[in-house]
Protein backbone atom coordinates (compact mmCIF):
# COMPACT_ATOMS: atom_id res chain seq x y z
CA UNK A 1 0.00 0.00 0.00
CA UNK A 2 1.14 3.53 -0.78
CA UNK A 3 1.88 5.33 2.54
CA UNK A 4 0.30 8.52 1.13
CA UNK A 5 -3.02 6.71 1.46
CA UNK A 6 -2.61 6.88 5.25
CA UNK A 7 -2.39 10.68 5.05
CA UNK A 8 -5.39 10.92 2.72
CA UNK A 9 -7.59 8.85 5.04
CA UNK A 10 -6.38 10.31 8.34
CA UNK A 11 -9.13 12.27 10.06
CA UNK A 12 -6.44 14.80 11.00
CA UNK A 13 -5.91 15.73 7.34
CA UNK A 14 -6.73 19.46 7.48
CA UNK A 15 -9.32 19.39 4.69
CA UNK A 16 -12.46 20.32 6.61
CA UNK A 17 -13.88 16.80 6.99
CA UNK A 18 -14.30 17.17 10.75
CA UNK A 19 -17.28 19.49 10.26
CA UNK A 20 -19.33 16.95 8.22
CA UNK A 21 -21.27 14.05 9.71
CA UNK A 22 -22.39 12.28 6.52
CA UNK A 23 -26.01 12.51 7.61
CA UNK A 24 -25.29 11.11 11.07
CA UNK A 25 -26.37 14.26 12.94
CA UNK A 26 -29.84 14.26 11.37
CA UNK A 27 -30.14 10.47 11.66
CA UNK A 28 -29.43 10.86 15.38
CA UNK A 29 -31.90 13.74 15.70
CA UNK A 30 -34.59 11.58 14.08
CA UNK A 31 -33.90 8.68 16.44
CA UNK A 32 -32.77 6.33 13.67
CA UNK A 33 -29.25 6.20 15.13
CA UNK A 34 -29.15 6.00 18.93
CA UNK A 35 -26.54 3.43 19.94
CA UNK A 36 -23.72 1.29 18.56
CA UNK A 37 -25.92 -1.35 16.82
CA UNK A 38 -28.07 1.28 15.07
CA UNK A 39 -24.89 3.15 14.10
CA UNK A 40 -23.56 -0.07 12.58
CA UNK A 41 -26.69 -0.45 10.45
CA UNK A 42 -26.39 3.18 9.36
CA UNK A 43 -22.73 2.79 8.38
CA UNK A 44 -23.34 -0.47 6.49
CA UNK A 45 -26.18 1.16 4.59
CA UNK A 46 -24.02 4.17 3.81
CA UNK A 47 -21.10 2.03 2.61
CA UNK A 48 -23.18 -0.19 0.33
CA UNK A 49 -25.13 2.64 -1.31
CA UNK A 50 -23.46 6.03 -1.67
CA UNK A 51 -20.12 4.61 -0.48
CA UNK A 52 -20.03 2.07 -3.30
CA UNK A 53 -20.87 4.70 -5.91
CA UNK A 54 -18.30 7.22 -4.64
CA UNK A 55 -15.58 4.54 -4.38
CA UNK A 56 -16.10 3.58 -8.04
CA UNK A 57 -16.18 7.23 -9.13
CA UNK A 58 -12.99 7.96 -7.18
CA UNK A 59 -11.24 5.00 -8.83
CA UNK A 60 -12.36 6.17 -12.27
CA UNK A 61 -11.08 9.70 -11.52
CA UNK A 62 -7.72 8.37 -10.32
CA UNK A 63 -7.37 6.36 -13.55
CA UNK A 64 -8.39 9.34 -15.69
CA UNK A 65 -5.77 11.52 -13.97
CA UNK A 66 -3.09 9.54 -15.82
CA UNK A 67 -4.45 10.53 -19.23
CA UNK A 68 -3.06 13.44 -21.25
CA UNK A 69 -6.31 15.41 -21.34
CA UNK A 70 -8.50 14.38 -18.43
CA UNK A 71 -12.24 14.90 -19.00
CA UNK A 72 -13.03 16.48 -15.63
CA UNK A 73 -16.33 18.11 -16.60
CA UNK A 74 -17.75 14.77 -17.78
CA UNK A 75 -16.67 12.99 -14.60
CA UNK A 76 -18.02 15.79 -12.40
CA UNK A 77 -21.34 15.39 -14.23
CA UNK A 78 -21.27 11.64 -13.50
CA UNK A 79 -21.03 12.48 -9.77
CA UNK A 80 -23.84 15.03 -10.10
CA UNK A 81 -26.02 12.41 -11.78
CA UNK A 82 -25.49 10.05 -8.82
CA UNK A 83 -26.16 12.71 -6.17
CA UNK A 84 -29.88 13.43 -6.07
CA UNK A 85 -29.97 15.75 -3.06
CA UNK A 86 -28.85 19.36 -3.67
CA UNK A 87 -27.62 19.53 -0.06
CA UNK A 88 -25.42 16.48 -0.64
CA UNK A 89 -24.07 18.00 -3.85
CA UNK A 90 -23.19 21.12 -1.91
CA UNK A 91 -21.51 19.09 0.87
CA UNK A 92 -19.56 17.14 -1.76
CA UNK A 93 -18.33 20.16 -3.71
CA UNK A 94 -17.43 22.03 -0.51
CA UNK A 95 -15.35 19.12 0.74
CA UNK A 96 -13.88 18.68 -2.74
CA UNK A 97 -12.78 22.33 -2.88
CA UNK A 98 -11.20 22.13 0.58
CA UNK A 99 -9.40 18.86 -0.18
CA UNK A 100 -8.14 20.25 -3.48
CA UNK A 101 -6.63 23.25 -1.67
CA UNK A 102 -4.78 20.98 0.77
CA UNK A 103 -3.67 18.50 -1.91
CA UNK A 104 -2.18 21.23 -4.10
CA UNK A 105 0.13 22.28 -1.27
CA UNK A 106 0.94 18.78 -0.02
CA UNK A 107 1.39 17.04 -3.40
CA UNK A 108 1.98 19.87 -5.91
CA UNK A 109 1.37 18.62 -9.44
CA UNK A 110 0.13 19.88 -12.83
CA UNK A 111 -2.83 17.48 -12.75
CA UNK A 112 -4.16 19.04 -9.51
CA UNK A 113 -3.65 22.54 -10.95
CA UNK A 114 -5.52 21.38 -14.06
CA UNK A 115 -8.46 20.15 -11.98
CA UNK A 116 -8.58 23.51 -10.10
CA UNK A 117 -8.69 25.37 -13.43
CA UNK A 118 -11.35 23.08 -14.92
CA UNK A 119 -13.56 23.09 -11.84
CA UNK A 120 -12.58 25.17 -8.78
CA UNK A 121 -15.17 23.33 -6.64
CA UNK A 122 -15.03 19.72 -7.83
CA UNK A 123 -17.05 16.95 -6.22
CA UNK A 124 -15.17 15.20 -3.45
CA UNK A 125 -14.50 12.01 -5.49
CA UNK A 126 -12.72 14.15 -8.12
CA UNK A 127 -10.51 15.88 -5.57
CA UNK A 128 -9.78 12.60 -3.78
CA UNK A 129 -9.10 10.62 -6.95
CA UNK A 130 -6.72 13.23 -8.38
CA UNK A 131 -5.01 13.78 -5.01
CA UNK A 132 -4.49 10.02 -4.74
CA UNK A 133 -2.95 9.98 -8.24
CA UNK A 134 -0.72 12.95 -7.41
CA UNK A 135 0.42 11.16 -4.26
CA UNK A 136 1.30 8.06 -6.26
CA UNK A 137 -1.64 5.82 -5.28
CA UNK A 138 -3.47 3.41 -7.60
CA UNK A 139 -7.19 3.61 -8.54
CA UNK A 140 -7.91 0.64 -6.25
CA UNK A 141 -6.20 2.41 -3.35
CA UNK A 142 -8.11 5.62 -4.12
CA UNK A 143 -11.34 3.61 -3.99
CA UNK A 144 -10.37 2.18 -0.60
CA UNK A 145 -9.78 5.71 0.70
CA UNK A 146 -13.21 6.76 -0.61
CA UNK A 147 -14.92 3.76 0.98
CA UNK A 148 -13.26 4.47 4.33
CA UNK A 149 -14.20 8.15 4.04
CA UNK A 150 -17.83 7.09 3.52
CA UNK A 151 -17.99 5.57 7.02
CA UNK A 152 -15.28 7.17 9.16
CA UNK A 153 -16.66 10.71 9.31
CA UNK A 154 -20.15 9.56 10.25
CA UNK A 155 -18.72 7.25 12.92
CA UNK A 156 -16.68 10.07 14.53
CA UNK A 157 -19.67 12.40 14.45
CA UNK A 158 -21.78 9.79 16.27
CA UNK A 159 -19.12 9.49 18.98
CA UNK A 160 -19.25 13.26 19.52
CA UNK A 161 -23.02 13.63 19.36
CA UNK A 162 -24.13 10.57 21.34
CA UNK A 163 -21.13 10.15 23.62
CA UNK A 164 -20.74 6.57 22.38
CA UNK A 165 -17.80 4.52 23.61
CA UNK A 166 -15.11 5.42 21.04
CA UNK A 167 -13.47 2.01 21.41
CA UNK A 168 -16.74 0.25 20.59
CA UNK A 169 -17.14 2.45 17.50
CA UNK A 170 -13.60 1.73 16.36
CA UNK A 171 -14.34 -1.98 16.84
CA UNK A 172 -17.29 -1.46 14.54
CA UNK A 173 -15.06 0.15 11.91
CA UNK A 174 -12.64 -2.77 12.22
CA UNK A 175 -15.53 -5.18 11.64
CA UNK A 176 -16.32 -3.28 8.44
CA UNK A 177 -12.80 -3.83 7.07
CA UNK A 178 -13.72 -6.83 4.86
CA UNK A 179 -16.65 -4.84 3.42
CA UNK A 180 -14.33 -1.89 2.71
CA UNK A 181 -11.92 -4.19 0.87
CA UNK A 182 -14.78 -5.73 -1.15
CA UNK A 183 -16.24 -2.35 -2.09
CA UNK A 184 -12.80 -1.08 -3.15
CA UNK A 185 -12.07 -4.18 -5.24
CA UNK A 186 -15.46 -3.95 -6.94
CA UNK A 187 -14.86 -0.22 -7.56
CA UNK A 188 -11.47 -0.91 -9.14
CA UNK A 189 -13.05 -3.42 -11.52
CA UNK A 190 -15.94 -1.12 -12.41
CA UNK A 191 -13.59 1.80 -13.08
CA UNK A 192 -11.50 -0.34 -15.40
CA UNK A 193 -14.50 -1.40 -17.50
CA UNK A 194 -15.72 0.58 -20.48
CA UNK A 195 -18.07 3.54 -20.01
CA UNK A 196 -18.46 5.78 -16.96
CA UNK A 197 -22.25 5.63 -17.33
CA UNK A 198 -22.06 1.98 -16.22
CA UNK A 199 -20.34 2.85 -12.90
CA UNK A 200 -22.32 1.89 -9.80
CA UNK A 201 -25.14 4.34 -9.05
CA UNK A 202 -26.51 3.03 -5.76
CA UNK A 203 -28.24 5.61 -3.64
CA UNK A 204 -30.16 5.72 -0.38
CA UNK A 205 -33.35 7.80 -0.48
CA UNK A 206 -33.28 8.08 3.32
CA UNK A 207 -29.81 9.69 3.17
CA UNK A 208 -31.01 12.09 0.46
CA UNK A 209 -34.02 13.01 2.58
CA UNK A 210 -32.14 13.60 5.83
CA UNK A 211 -29.51 15.63 3.96
CA UNK A 212 -32.27 18.00 2.82
CA UNK A 213 -33.83 18.11 6.29
CA UNK A 214 -30.43 18.86 7.81
CA UNK A 215 -29.77 21.73 5.43
CA UNK A 216 -33.00 23.37 6.61
CA UNK A 217 -32.60 22.61 10.32
CA UNK A 218 -32.53 25.68 12.56
CA UNK A 219 -30.04 24.10 14.94
CA UNK A 220 -27.10 21.99 13.85
CA UNK A 221 -23.48 21.35 14.76
CA UNK A 222 -22.26 19.77 11.53
CA UNK A 223 -22.44 21.23 8.03
CA UNK A 224 -23.91 18.02 6.62
CA UNK B 1 -0.51 28.39 -8.12
CA UNK B 2 -1.54 32.01 -8.33
CA UNK B 3 -1.03 32.90 -11.98
CA UNK B 4 -4.49 31.91 -13.15
CA UNK B 5 -7.21 34.48 -12.50
CA UNK B 6 -9.84 31.79 -11.95
CA UNK B 7 -7.67 30.27 -9.28
CA UNK B 8 -8.96 31.42 -5.87
CA UNK B 9 -6.34 29.72 -3.75
CA UNK B 10 -3.91 32.20 -2.20
CA UNK B 11 -0.19 31.61 -2.02
CA UNK B 12 0.93 30.98 1.55
CA UNK B 13 3.33 33.96 1.75
CA UNK B 14 0.51 36.48 2.25
CA UNK B 15 1.52 38.90 -0.52
CA UNK B 16 -1.24 41.03 -1.99
CA UNK B 17 -3.94 40.01 0.46
CA UNK B 18 -5.64 41.42 3.53
CA UNK B 19 -4.36 41.07 7.07
CA UNK B 20 -6.16 38.18 8.79
CA UNK B 21 -6.94 38.91 12.42
CA UNK B 22 -8.11 36.16 14.78
CA UNK B 23 -10.30 37.09 17.76
CA UNK B 24 -10.49 34.31 20.33
CA UNK B 25 -11.36 33.81 23.97
CA UNK B 26 -13.73 32.08 26.37
CA UNK B 27 -17.52 32.01 26.01
CA UNK B 28 -19.17 35.31 26.92
CA UNK B 29 -15.99 37.38 27.19
CA UNK B 30 -17.15 39.80 24.49
CA UNK B 31 -15.57 38.55 21.26
CA UNK B 32 -18.58 39.34 19.11
CA UNK B 33 -19.04 42.72 20.82
CA UNK B 34 -15.37 43.50 20.09
CA UNK B 35 -15.75 42.49 16.44
CA UNK B 36 -18.80 44.76 16.18
CA UNK B 37 -16.82 47.59 17.83
CA UNK B 38 -13.95 47.16 15.35
CA UNK B 39 -16.39 47.24 12.43
CA UNK B 40 -17.90 50.47 13.81
CA UNK B 41 -14.51 52.07 14.37
CA UNK B 42 -12.75 50.92 11.18
CA UNK B 43 -15.54 50.19 8.68
CA UNK B 44 -15.49 53.67 7.13
CA UNK B 45 -11.76 53.77 6.41
CA UNK B 46 -10.95 50.09 5.75
CA UNK B 47 -12.51 47.45 3.52
CA UNK B 48 -13.53 44.68 5.93
CA UNK B 49 -14.76 41.09 5.97
CA UNK B 50 -15.78 38.97 8.97
CA UNK B 51 -15.88 35.19 9.44
CA UNK B 52 -17.61 33.76 12.52
CA UNK B 53 -17.26 30.27 13.99
CA UNK B 54 -20.39 29.38 15.91
CA UNK B 55 -20.99 26.33 18.01
CA UNK B 56 -24.63 26.17 16.98
CA UNK B 57 -26.00 27.57 13.71
CA UNK B 58 -25.09 31.17 12.89
CA UNK B 59 -25.89 33.12 16.04
CA UNK B 60 -22.81 35.35 16.13
CA UNK B 61 -23.08 36.12 12.43
CA UNK B 62 -26.76 36.99 12.91
CA UNK B 63 -25.89 39.26 15.85
CA UNK B 64 -23.38 41.15 13.72
CA UNK B 65 -25.81 41.41 10.82
CA UNK B 66 -28.54 42.77 13.12
CA UNK B 67 -26.07 45.23 14.65
CA UNK B 68 -25.81 46.76 11.17
CA UNK B 69 -22.10 47.46 11.53
CA UNK B 70 -21.16 45.91 8.19
CA UNK B 71 -22.93 44.89 4.96
CA UNK B 72 -24.38 41.51 5.77
CA UNK B 73 -22.88 39.87 2.68
CA UNK B 74 -19.44 40.60 4.16
CA UNK B 75 -20.13 38.33 7.14
CA UNK B 76 -19.75 34.57 6.64
CA UNK B 77 -20.44 31.86 9.22
CA UNK B 78 -18.46 28.62 9.44
CA UNK B 79 -19.92 25.54 11.14
CA UNK B 80 -17.42 23.63 13.23
CA UNK B 81 -18.84 20.14 13.84
CA UNK B 82 -18.77 20.26 17.65
CA UNK B 83 -15.10 21.33 17.72
CA UNK B 84 -14.59 25.11 17.51
CA UNK B 85 -10.89 24.90 18.39
CA UNK B 86 -10.27 22.34 15.63
CA UNK B 87 -11.61 24.75 13.03
CA UNK B 88 -9.19 27.55 13.99
CA UNK B 89 -6.10 25.52 14.87
CA UNK B 90 -5.86 21.95 13.52
CA UNK B 91 -8.10 21.90 10.45
CA UNK B 92 -8.41 25.45 9.20
CA UNK B 93 -9.70 24.52 5.72
CA UNK B 94 -13.28 25.79 6.11
CA UNK B 95 -12.08 29.10 7.60
CA UNK B 96 -9.49 29.63 4.86
CA UNK B 97 -12.21 28.89 2.32
CA UNK B 98 -14.50 31.50 3.89
CA UNK B 99 -11.70 34.11 4.04
CA UNK B 100 -10.78 33.54 0.40
CA UNK B 101 -14.44 33.64 -0.62
CA UNK B 102 -14.78 37.10 0.96
CA UNK B 103 -11.59 38.32 -0.73
CA UNK B 104 -12.78 36.96 -4.05
CA UNK B 105 -16.22 38.58 -3.76
CA UNK B 106 -15.29 41.93 -2.23
CA UNK B 107 -11.52 42.21 -2.63
CA UNK B 108 -9.16 43.78 -2.37
CA UNK B 109 -9.86 43.87 1.37
CA UNK B 110 -7.71 45.51 4.05
CA UNK B 111 -8.73 43.34 6.97
CA UNK B 112 -10.53 40.03 7.50
CA UNK B 113 -11.52 39.33 11.11
CA UNK B 114 -11.99 35.66 12.04
CA UNK B 115 -13.90 35.25 15.30
CA UNK B 116 -13.50 31.89 17.02
CA UNK B 117 -16.28 30.00 18.71
CA UNK B 118 -16.23 30.40 22.49
CA UNK B 119 -13.70 27.94 23.79
CA UNK B 120 -11.26 27.53 26.65
CA UNK B 121 -7.90 29.07 27.55
CA UNK B 122 -5.95 26.62 25.37
CA UNK B 123 -7.59 27.61 22.06
CA UNK B 124 -5.42 29.67 19.73
CA UNK B 125 -5.40 30.36 16.01
CA UNK B 126 -3.09 28.58 13.62
CA UNK B 127 -0.53 30.91 12.03
CA UNK B 128 -1.75 29.41 8.76
CA UNK B 129 -5.12 31.12 9.33
CA UNK B 130 -4.46 34.28 11.37
CA UNK B 131 -1.55 36.67 10.86
CA UNK B 132 -2.30 38.39 14.18
CA UNK B 133 -4.53 37.35 17.04
CA UNK B 134 -6.37 39.01 19.89
CA UNK B 135 -7.38 37.04 22.96
CA UNK B 136 -10.38 38.44 24.86
CA UNK B 137 -10.94 37.83 28.57
CA UNK B 138 -13.43 39.50 30.86
CA UNK B 139 -13.07 40.51 34.48
CA UNK B 140 -16.02 38.39 35.61
CA UNK B 141 -14.06 35.22 34.87
CA UNK B 142 -11.98 36.20 37.92
CA UNK B 143 -8.79 38.22 38.26
CA UNK B 144 -6.72 35.01 38.47
CA UNK B 145 -7.20 34.18 34.77
CA UNK B 146 -4.14 36.08 33.43
CA UNK B 147 -1.98 34.34 36.06
CA UNK B 148 -3.27 30.92 34.97
CA UNK B 149 -1.91 31.62 31.51
CA UNK B 150 -2.55 29.22 28.65
CA UNK B 151 -1.43 29.92 25.09
CA UNK B 152 -4.19 32.43 24.36
CA UNK B 153 -3.22 34.63 27.31
CA UNK B 154 0.55 34.22 26.95
CA UNK B 155 1.14 34.22 23.18
CA UNK B 156 -1.62 36.32 21.60
CA UNK B 157 -0.43 39.51 19.92
CA UNK B 158 -2.88 41.55 22.00
CA UNK B 159 -4.67 40.61 25.22
CA UNK B 160 -7.95 42.46 25.78
CA UNK B 161 -9.53 42.43 29.23
CA UNK B 162 -13.16 43.43 28.72
CA UNK B 163 -16.08 44.40 30.99
CA UNK B 164 -13.94 46.55 33.30
CA UNK B 165 -17.19 48.25 34.39
CA UNK B 166 -18.06 45.01 36.21
CA UNK B 167 -14.79 44.84 38.18
CA UNK B 168 -16.15 46.38 41.42
CA UNK B 169 -19.23 44.13 41.26
CA UNK B 170 -17.30 40.86 40.92
CA UNK B 171 -14.39 41.83 43.16
CA UNK B 172 -11.79 41.76 40.38
CA UNK B 173 -8.62 43.77 40.91
CA UNK B 174 -7.55 45.27 37.57
CA UNK B 175 -4.08 46.11 38.90
CA UNK B 176 -3.56 42.45 39.75
CA UNK B 177 -4.72 41.42 36.28
CA UNK B 178 -2.38 43.93 34.62
CA UNK B 179 0.58 42.86 36.75
CA UNK B 180 -0.03 39.13 36.19
CA UNK B 181 -0.52 39.64 32.45
CA UNK B 182 2.79 41.49 32.26
CA UNK B 183 4.49 38.64 34.11
CA UNK B 184 3.32 35.96 31.65
CA UNK B 185 3.34 38.13 28.49
CA UNK B 186 6.47 40.23 28.87
CA UNK B 187 6.33 43.14 26.43
CA UNK B 188 3.22 41.97 24.55
CA UNK B 189 0.44 44.55 24.91
CA UNK B 190 -2.63 44.34 27.15
CA UNK B 191 -5.63 46.67 26.84
CA UNK B 192 -8.53 47.08 29.28
CA UNK B 193 -11.94 47.85 27.78
CA UNK B 194 -15.59 48.23 28.58
CA UNK B 195 -17.26 47.85 25.22
CA UNK B 196 -20.65 48.45 26.84
CA UNK B 197 -19.49 51.92 27.94
CA UNK B 198 -17.32 52.61 24.90
CA UNK B 199 -18.83 50.88 21.82
CA UNK B 200 -15.94 51.64 19.44
CA UNK B 201 -13.18 50.21 21.69
CA UNK B 202 -10.92 53.01 20.47
CA UNK B 203 -7.65 51.76 21.93
CA UNK B 204 -8.11 48.28 20.40
CA UNK B 205 -9.18 49.80 17.08
CA UNK B 206 -6.01 51.92 17.01
CA UNK B 207 -3.87 48.83 17.66
CA UNK B 208 -5.65 46.93 14.85
CA UNK B 209 -5.35 49.88 12.47
CA UNK B 210 -1.58 50.03 13.12
CA UNK B 211 -1.31 46.30 12.39
CA UNK B 212 -3.21 46.69 9.11
CA UNK B 213 -0.94 49.50 7.93
CA UNK B 214 2.21 47.62 8.86
CA UNK B 215 0.90 44.50 7.08
CA UNK B 216 -0.02 46.28 3.85
CA UNK B 217 3.40 47.98 3.84
CA UNK B 218 5.25 44.67 4.26
CA UNK B 219 3.04 42.55 1.97
CA UNK B 220 2.40 44.77 -1.04
CA UNK B 221 2.48 42.99 -4.38
CA UNK B 222 5.89 43.72 -5.93
CA UNK B 223 5.70 46.07 -8.92
CA UNK B 224 6.97 44.20 -11.95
Amino acid sequence: MNPALLLLTDSRLPAGGHAHSGGAERAIASGAVRDVPSLEAFLRGRLHTTGTATAALTAAVCAEAASAEPRWAALDAEVDARTASPAQREASTTQGRLLLRVARRVWPSPVLDGLARATPSPHHPLALGVAAHAAGATPGEAALAAAYHAVSGAATAAVRLLGLDPVAVHGLLADLAPDLAAVAAQAGLAAGAAGWEALPAGSAPALDLIAEQHAQAAVRLFVS
Amino acid sequence: MGANHDDHHHAPDGRGRALRLGVGGPVGSGKTALVAALCRALGRTLSLGVVTNDIYTTEDADFLRRAGVLDEERILAVETGCCPHTAIRDDIAANLDAVETLEHRFGPLDLVIVESGGDNLTATFSRGLADRQIFVLDVSGGDKVPRKGGPGVTTSDLLVVNKTDLAPLVGADLDVMARDARTVRGERPVLFTSIRQEPTAAAVATWVSDQVHAWSHDHAVPVS
